[in-house]
């Protein structure tokens, strides 16, 4: 990633509408994050300020200014899922990696995030391990998907 | 022989797409279709073979060779225990209404309809459209329940060069999962909605705003509005009339609040979801200050079933004010989780006794939760409630957007309520104070909570719900008191007196 390189690939969404949230949407897809270095650059080619930027992207979950492990699992908190027993699991998942909710591995191989229902209420509890979507998650399942 | 199998997020995340791969590379004629809604039986297969229809549930791909060879053959049937018989005489399926639902699970999603109906609205007085819509009774399916006619007549009267058609697709609650099943399993029944309001309310551009925890939905979706374009459904002069209308969708970025419809506004105009201040209503001055019709997507989903049945048809479904069918899903801790379209009036404990079968685990049912993290949890004595606006509105509930997530006894309702105030402080916006900071107090206050209640804080958790409820902007504050009140109220053995 460079700033020029930033600046090419956001700039088609200037014209868009919610162009900014594509155009970070965009960032994310190709990268994994958004680093905060670029901001500045990105400010300029929509003309806005360097704030509405960071607060765009401080605003909405998907956005994050770090880079992401090479795994992510994410564990559903929601109600239908809590119902199945999310709490458990979620303090499962966490021993057997070894980390908290939010939390990265030192190595960087996987982090752990809590997410907000995945429309799957009714086989809960629910998962997500990188981009495989888990219905009647277990400890073990979520080992079958890590990279 | 021919295959239908299930191809939706619940059946995906259950490897339905190993199952496909096998079912390929055995030459079966396979079709992907979306689901029926009877999710503890996903993945389901259908196998039609000389006109007999043959349904097997719970398939995976060391099942499969048994099952296609469990088939009977010339003579006795030897069938697997995953056969069901057929699909269509599961009583789950019989007791049921489907309008919205009429074709989700059976067609292949990228299927396009018949534009009979489409071509006749096309041809027909707009204004005549938006009677119709007020003879139906059709309330906002999002959750706020308001008069979808009295949206359109504002938009249709408010003069500007621009109007817009948005679909809230942020479908954020927990146990909700209708717009989801809808636009992976039938794009097409949104898009004919969407364009029949575009129409009668003279807007020429429509936007699905989609939350991005659906990335099924939007593969469906986005394969569907290009047959929609290619089919003339959607661009220039659609189906022969002289009427045109764009669709676009728009991915959001992970922000519960972005349902709100004046937050997803913001967001739609590449900004924070932050909510505005009504007035002016979107109906009026809405995305970019364009009048702008904001329905979710089960509202403009029900719109062909309203002229296809009649208006009127319509408004006899249901009881009083809450008029014609409601998708209502049903999952947590239940048997037989799933979608159940049925005209409003069925009680809750009909939905969750005779639908639901009980809880899954076996234990006694303790509490169900209607309508969300923003809903109220309800008592066993409460169950015989029926499900319309206005017998929810009775005992202090709602029913949001038809979701009922079940509890057995295990459940502690002060962690619930600790939920729900963790809840709000995680997605708030921020824009208001009590939100925003009585999120967090609330939640400390539950934390005590933990080691018994005194009473002097629990005077002080009554207050802030009073305070959230009267000064909070929008409902995301205003309504988390509801949640808090009902478990505390309903459920006080789980709040227990310090000391005692």
């Amino acid at each position: 990633m460079t700033e020029e390189n930033v600046r090419e690939l956001v700039k088609p969404y200037v014209q868009v509408t919610g162009g900014l949230i594509q155009a970070l949407r965009r960032l994310m897809g190709d990268f994994g994050y958004i680093d905060q270095e670029y901001i500045p650059g990105i400010a300029d080619v929509f003309n806005i300020s360097k704030a509405e930027v960071r607060g765009v992207i401080s605003f909405y979950h998907d956005f994050r200014t770090q880079s992401p492990a090479k795994n992510r699992v994410r564990i559903c908190q929601a109600e239908a899922c809590q119902a199945l027993g999310a709490r458990k699991l979620t303090q499962d998942i966490e021993s057997q990696l070894n980390l908290k909710l939010g939390d990265k591995s030192e190595d960087g191989s996987v982090e752990l995030d809590p997410v907000y229902c995945l429309g799957l209420c009714s086989v809960g509890p629910s998962l997500q391990v990188n981009d495989r979507l888990i219905a009647r998650g277990s400890v073990e399942s979520i080992k079958e998907f890590i990279r | 022989m021919r295959a239908q199998l299930s191809d939706d997020s619940v059946a995906r995340a259950l490897d339905s797409q190993s199952v496909e791969t096998q079912l390929r590379r055995q030459d079966i004629d396979t079709e992907l279709v979306g689901s029926l809604g009877l999710h503890w039986l996903e993945p389901l297969l259908q196998i039609s073979r000389d006109g007999t229809e043959y349904a097997f549930s719970n398939v995976t791909v060391s099942n499969l060779s048994e099952i296609v060879n469990s088939l009977p053959q010339d003579g006795d049937p030897k069938l697997s225990s995953n056969f069901l018989g057929s699909i269509s005489d599961q009583q789950y399926l019989k007791n049921q209404q489907r309008l919205v639902f009429d074709r989700a699970g059976r067609i292949n999603p990228l299927t396009v309809p018949s534009s009979e109906l489409l071509e006749s609205i096309l041809s027909s007085e707009p204004k005549t459209l938006i009677d119709a819509m007020e003879t139906s009774g059709l309330r906002g399916r999002g959750g706020a329940g308001f008069p979808a006619h009295i949206k359109w007549r504002t938009v249709a009267e408010t003069t500007s060069d621009q109007k817009y058609v948005v679909c809230n697709a942020d479908e954020g609650d927990s146990g909700t999962f209708s717009d989801r099943m809808i636009m992976e399993g039938d794009p097409f029944k949104l898009i004919e909605g969407m364009v029949i309001a575009g129409y009668a309310t003279g807007s020429t551009k429509g936007i699905i705003y989609l939350r991005s925890e659906y990335p099924v939905a939007l593969e469906y979706l986005s394969q569907a509005l290009e047959l929609a374009y290619s089919n003339r459904w959607l661009g220039n002069e659609i189906r022969g009339s002289s009427f045109n209308f764009d669709l676009e969708v728009f991915v959001g970025a992970g922000a519960y609040i972005c349902g709100e419809e004046t937050s997803l506004l913001e967001s739609l105009e590449g900004k924070r979801g932050e909510i505005r201040f009504k007035p002016p209503v979107p109906a009026i001055s809405g995305l970019f200050g364009k009048p702008t019709l904001v329905h979710n997507v089960i509202t403009l989903a029900s719109i062909p079933g309203i002229f296809e049945i009649g208006a009127t048809e319509y408004a006899n479904l249901g009881i009083g004010r809450s008029t014609g069918t409601m998708p209502f899903q049903i999952s947590g801790n239940v048997k037989h989780g799933g979608l159940i379209e049925i005209p409003f009036g069925t009680t809750v404990r009909a939905l969750i006794e005779d639908f639901g079968g009980g809880t899954l685990s076996g234990r006694p049912f303790r509490t169900v939760q209607i309508g969300g993290p923003l809903g109220a949890y309800l008592s066993e004595k409460e169950l015989d409630t029926p499900l319309t606006y206005e017998h929810m509105e009775e005992i202090e509930a709602g029913i949001g957007h038809g979701g009922l997530v079940v509890f057995d006894d295990t459940v502690d309702l002060r962690e619930q309520a600790e939920y729900a105030f963790e809840f709000c402080e995680v997605e708030s916006c921020g824009k208001c104070t009590p939100c925003r900071i009585g999120s967090v107090r609330g939640k400390e206050a539950m934390r005590q909570f933990k080691d018994g209640v005194d009473i002097r804080t629990y005077q002080l958790v009554e207050d802030l719900c009073d305070v959230m409820e009267q000064a909070s902007l929008c409902q995301m504050g205003g309504m988390t008191p509801i949640p808090v009140r009902s478990a505390m109220q309903r459920f006080p053995e789980d709040f227990r007196r310090r000391g005692f």
